[in-house]
């Protein structure tokens, strides 16, 4: 389990998060939500260790994130960044490169990675895409191989930032399904969402980031009645009970 | 990328296709000249059962020559292969990003200061050619600078190293008798003692690079994405880019500053092998690279016999039309696309 205790979050000399607690749960999906610019991102990257704390404290399974060396880490948090880069190499290649951080030098896969890589496709839906080099693939393609190669880092904690940017809606939805199962398995999911929809609808807990500081930290039900959602985003925030529970959906907030 | 669907079964042929070219390429270096030798003769001789002629020119005017050829290009490509790589930047390369020319102000003032110490001179190369890597890749991070960025901050370092080399060649005219071309590189009167020490580097800091090539395949995943898999990415892209600046280095001390070597080699083979393995691609990189240049100095001293023009002259005309292909294809966002 990831906890985060009165975090302070930024950049050397510019402070993006505040006084920010919270927990990533095994078995559970906590959506990152808030408008742009907010450090939906920043959070995350500092919680996987990419970004040195500017204060308060990281627990990776009770122990502070900093006394694990970078690989250790590695086995236990897996991040997929916002950015992607699309090196000219296969998709099993890119996956395989998942298990870096269980290999010591010099490296070399053993015949137990190259399952885990398998396995990891097959999760991932890319297992028909795996002798195809990356930059022949579509976005939502892409997108498939870069979540298995979290997968293959076999982690019990998955951290992902904006895995449904650009994608088309089928896509997003089978991300989102893939974050549900990997929840189901007893791992523990967080992901930056810009889909309040999608993101009410799915996650078991949200986090709402805004004006510097967490502003709320419930279920859906709590956030949507809380309101606090759609004040810091600027739209109102409604909702249907449809199959399947209850949808939301945003729209321009009234001028008044 | 019409070719980029590389089958795992023909890149195992291209290893050892290149290997053989690259002796067949010296082979054919050792044979030609002013005075033809046989290939059996050349054979006889470099197991040590010739005679007659053939024996001095085989072992004193050629051999050093080609295998300074072989190393020299070997070196260059690898060193271009790994700059490449851990800038992600195709168009970088030792002679554009001012690594050729820090390695050889060093070597000027090396060979101007202490012209006893020829064993010194790959060292010294090696400082000048880091320091060249270093200052460019500081002006890189500190501007985040594009790749366009990057080479002209190359031609801004290896311009002021330039000038260095001529101040010190007004102060020490002899320094660099040595060499024959050592403004544009050139294998013209090689002697064994100034390619061994360079060799040690040579082999040294290829077979690390060797073994950390499977950190530079996770590298290139982006730095983002290779330090959530557990790699110190800043640590090694200096560990790294200090290798190939030894490689590089070590090829200057006795070559000059050639060019584009380490540019052309690293895009050709990657054609051929792929980009799954950094390891593949270093070793068909060397190969390649050896059989480039030794092919291109067999060009530079049979074009025109019996005048001779430096290897380096005969690359900068194959290389500068080759590199401004690479610009014009940058140029049409047909780079290392993001998502």
């Amino acid at each position: 389990m990831l906890e985060v205790k009165n975090l302070a979050a930024g950049y050397p000399g510019r402070t993006v998060l505040e006084g920010v607690s919270l927990a990533v749960r095994p078995g559970r999906v906590l959506a990152l939500l808030g408008p742009n610019g907010c450090g939906k991102s920043t959070l995350l990257r500092t919680i996987s260790g990419l970004l040195p704390p500017l204060g308060g404290e990281i627990l990776l399974d009770g122990k502070a994130l900093g006394d694990y060396n970078s690989r250790q880490a590695a086995r236990k948090i897996a991040y997929l960044p916002q950015s992607r880069t699309v090196p000219r190499i296969t998709a099993r290649r890119m996956v395989l490169h998942g298990r870096f951080p269980y290999l010591s030098y010099p490296r070399r896969y053993s015949r137990e990675d190259y399952e885990a890589v398998d396995r990891a496709l097959e999760a991932a839906d890319a297992l028909a895409l795996a002798d195809r080099p990356l930059p022949e693939l579509s976005g939502g393609q892409r997108q498939k191989v870069y979540l298995a190669l979290v997968l293959a880092q076999e982690t019990e904690t998955v951290l992902m930032d904006e895995p449904t940017a650009f994608l088309d809606v089928r896509h997003q939805l089978e991300v989102l399904a893939l974050s549900r199962r990997l929840a189901a398995e007893g791992k523990a999911v967080a992901l930056v969402l810009h889909d309040l929809s999608l993101a009410l609808t799915m996650a078991d807990s949200a986090a709402v980031l805004g004006e510097g500081r967490l502003l709320a930290l419930g279920g859906p039900e709590e956030i949507y009645q809380s309101g606090v959602l759609a004040r810091v985003m600027g739209v109102r925030l409604d909702r249907v009970y449809g199959p399947g529970g209850w949808r939301y959906f945003c729209d321009l907030a009234e001028e008044d | 990328m019409k070719d980029s669907r590389i089958s795992f079964t023909r890149t195992e042929y291209i290893l050892p296709a290149l290997a053989a070219l690259a002796g067949l390429s010296a082979l054919m270096s050792l044979c030609l000249g002013a005075v033809a030798v046989r290939p059996g003769e050349v054979l006889a001789v470099l197991l040590g059962r010739g005679s007659g002629p053939a024996v001095p020119v085989v072992l004193y005017a050629r051999l050093p020559r080609t295998c300074g050829c072989l190393l020299a290009g070997a070196a260059l490509a690898a060193a271009g292969t790994v700059i490449q790589g851990v800038l992600g930047n195709p168009l970088a390369a030792p002679n554009v990003i001012g690594v050729n020319a820090g390695a050889g102000l060093c070597t000027a003032v090396c060979a101007a200061l202490w012209p006893a110490w020829t064993a010194a001179v790959p060292f010294a190369a090696f400082l000048g050619a880091f320091g060249g890597v270093l200052l460019v890749l500081l002006i890189a991070e500190r501007t985040g600078a594009s790749k366009m960025t990057l080479v002209l901050a190359g031609v801004a370092v290896s311009g002021m190293f330039s000038a260095g080399i001529d101040t010190v060649l007004t102060f020490f005219p002899d320094a660099l008798n040595g060499y024959t071309d050592f403004r544009v590189g050139g294998m013209a009167n090689l002697s064994m003692s100034r390619v061994a020490p360079a060799f040690w580097v040579v082999l040294a800091a290829f077979l690390l690079a060797l073994s950390l090539a499977g950190e530079l395949d996770v590298l290139l995943l982006g730095e983002e994405t290779a330090r959530s898999l557990g790699l110190p990415a800043r640590r090694l892209r200096l560990v790294l880019l200090a290798l190939a600046a030894a490689l590089a280095g070590a090829a200057v001390s006795f070559a000059g500053l050639l060019g584009f070597v380490g540019l052309i080699a690293p895009h050709m083979v990657r054609r051929l092998v792929g980009e799954d393995s950094s390891a593949r691609l270093l070793l068909a990189a060397a190969l390649g690279g050896a059989a480039l240049l030794t092919l291109c100095d067999i060009l530079a001293r049979t074009l025109f016999a019996p005048y001779e023009l430096p290897v380096g002259v005969v690359l900068s005309l194959l290389g500068g039309p080759f590199f401004l292909w690479l610009l014009l294809r940058q140029r049409r966002g047909r780079g290392n696309s993001h998502a």
